[in-house]
């Protein structure tokens, strides 16, 4: 590492994340989380959002409350999470063991033009976190940090939110399938089985 | 607005079967997730739930995480419900494209302010517009106003969502809820 201080770099730390995945199952927020998940692979276990701000979170809570023995982990940025902060409070009280929240925050509405968000001007998602009960709930600004956020990720031994601080860079869209019923219907077929598709 | 007044009314008086009913339905349905925020109207479903340990009642902070938190239930595999006060149907509408555009399931179980012999002038405005901006985005909406309809309604409702993978709500009026009338209650 040449410099301590620079930021992360958002697909260095999604593909981190998603190392050696295994059964992982992966919720993307809206925008360049999604492009960022669908980089590091498309996977049926991934379910990335097209729209829906603010769904991502709560999509988690709902997945992880199904499927206990599962490990769901939750890729968003700063402003989608921030449009349902609310969901903080929801999730730290149902606290599931199996579901972690990470956060990417660039600081920047991306897709509209890198209009500031509340967290260019200190707003701490990670503090929210933590205030809603959800203990192990930190900001995330080396490598590995982002390595020991993976681990919590896949040992699933308790709710964890992260808040990673990362570059707000403009990268190339990689797009996962756009049609819902695809995402769903794979995504439901790869966790459930081939039952799925008759109910 | 919605909420203090939310907070403020009580359980309607006289037992409401069609609740224990709709719990009945519900559970026939293989609901296991009660995503909600609290109405007087649903407060007897509520307790029911909350005291079946199969089923695991979730408060949101607003009612569009119910939308999404059942999105959640859906692709793991789980089903489960929504309850609502009309009101909060206003927070949920760009929250419904994901259901609509994914052909998920979704039932909701609205009871109605706004509506039949209503008191609260500020209610007017989103009861009367529950139904409009439901159909809208895409739900497909039963009302029911008699109580002897509300269990057939909801078991007619899940079977259209779970069976052919839409959002659904059944939206129970206030002919079934009785009509509050906070001034009454001031002059206690």
């Amino acid at each position: 590492m040449t410099n301590p201080n620079a930021l992360l770099h958002r697909r260095d730390v999604v593909n981190e994340l998603l190392r050696d995945r295994a059964d992982l199952l992966v919720i993307a927020g809206l925008g360049a989380p999604n492009w960022d998940v669908s980089a590091a692979g498309d996977h049926p276990n991934n379910f990335p959002l097209w729209g829906a701000m603010g769904a991502a979170a709560m999509i988690g809570l709902g997945l992880a409350l199904a499927q206990h023995k599962r490990k769901v982990l939750v890729i968003t940025g700063d402003g989608e999470m921030l449009m349902n902060i609310g969901s903080l409070a929801s999730i730290g009280v149902e606290a599931p063991n199996n579901l972690t929240i990470a956060v990417l925050d660039n600081e920047r509405f991306g897709e509209t033009g890198m209009q500031k968000t509340p967290t260019a001007s200190g707003v701490d998602l990670a503090a929210i976190a933590t205030a809603c009960g959800i203990r192990t709930s930190r900001i995330v600004r080396t490598m590995a940090e982002v390595t020991e956020l993976r681990g919590l990720a896949h040992a699933g031994r308790g709710t964890a939110f992260a808040q990673i601080k990362i570059n707000p860079e403009a990268l190339v869209f990689v797009m996962p399938p756009a049609d819902g019923v695809i995402l769903t219907t794979r995504f439901r077929q790869s966790v459930l089985g081939d039952e799925a598709l008759f109910n | 607005m919605a909420e203090a007044a939310k907070s403020r009314s009580e359980a309607p008086a006289a037992l409401p079967t069609w609740s224990d009913e709709i719990y009945r339905v519900l559970k026939d349905a293989g609901i296991r997730q009660v995503a909600m925020v609290p109405d007087a109207g649903h407060s007897r479903l509520i307790r029911s739930f909350e005291a079946d340990p199969e089923t695991r009642v979730v408060t949101l902070t607003t009612e569009e995480e119910g939308v999404a938190m059942l999105a959640g239930a859906w692709l793991g595999g789980e089903r489960g419900v929504l309850l609502l006060q009309s009101s909060g149907v206003g927070n949920c509408i760009n929250m419904l494209s994901l259901p609509v555009i994914c052909h998920m399931p979704l039932l909701m179980i609205v009871t109605m302010r706004g509506d039949w012999g209503e008191f609260n002038p500020w209610q007017i405005p989103m009861g009367q517009g529950t139904r409009p901006s439901l159909e809208a985005i895409g739900v497909i909406v039963n009302k029911v106003d008699e109580p002897d309809l509300v269990a057939s309604t909801v078991q007619g409702a899940a079977n259209l969502a779970f069976n052919t993978w839409k959002p659904v709500a059944v939206l129970i009026g206030q002919r079934v809820l009785g009509a509050k009338n906070f001034k009454e209650l001031a002059r206690k």
